[in-house]
């Protein structure tokens, strides 16, 4: 039963987080919930491991915990750099304080 | 005695999963669902990982929990830190704490009408 709740409140999460993603006006905004998204995904899988009585799924869990944060760490270096193997600041001469 | 500590802990933790979800949602622009996020990644993956933790008790299946809090809770900071550099660097400005006063107005109240200030393509 409480597993239940748990994932209901994460499924819940994760369709705002879509939402946003669908939405949000900049690819930063994007970027933000679909990091959102990968961690709620973490916890659910998680979740549905103990749900099913198999928590073999945590495995599943650790891997897309790496791969959903080297995903959006390429993401905004290649939006940011627009190449991912850029090593120099995007616009040294641009004053980007406020 | 466990199974009562396991729901407070899953309960507070898919609060606080809630209340990010919420936050990405209703903020008004990149900098401030930062913070939104962040609930999701420290509060609502620290508690609920404890709530499963108590369920599980002591095996290998703890350690493992141990471990995907432990990384999410060192690459959480990380990517958020990525997003409001990028952002920065991007073009986008906090609506929220601007130079201009006026335009801070301006710019507040066209948020409440639509969704939020007008596209700035990076």
């Amino acid at each position: 039963m409480m597993f239940l709740v748990s994932a209901i409140a994460i499924l819940v999460t994760m369709g705002m987080a879509i939402t946003r993603g669908f939405k949000g006006p900049t690819v930063y905004d994007r970027a933000l919930a679909v990091n959102v998204f990968g961690t709620s995904t973490v916890l659910l899988i998680a979740v549905i491991g103990f749900l099913t009585g198999r928590p073999d799924f945590l495995d599943l869990a650790l891997v897309y915990a790496l791969l959903s944060f080297v995903g959006t760490i390429a993401i905004l270096k290649y939006v940011s750099y627009g190449d991912l193997a850029a090593t120099r600041d995007p616009d040294p001469e641009e004053d980007w304080s406020w | 005695m466990i199974d009562i500590l396991s729901w407070v802990f899953l309960l507070g933790g898919a609060f606080f999963l809630v209340s990010a979800g919420i936050g990405l949602l209703r903020l008004p622009d990149v900098f401030t669902r930062l913070h939104g996020a962040g609930m999701a990644d420290t509060m609502g993956v620290a508690l609920t990982t404890i709530g499963l933790m108590l369920q599980a008790g002591l095996s290998l299946v703890t350690l493992k929990l141990l471990l995907i809090w432990l990384f999410i809770w060192f690459t959480s900071p990380v990517a958020g830190h990525s997003v409001a550099r990028s952002a920065l660097v991007g073009g986008e400005r906090p609506v929220l704490h601007p130079r201009d006063p006026q335009a801070a107005a301006a710019a507040a109240a066209s948020a409440r009408q639509g969704d939020a200030v007008e596209g700035r393509a990076p």
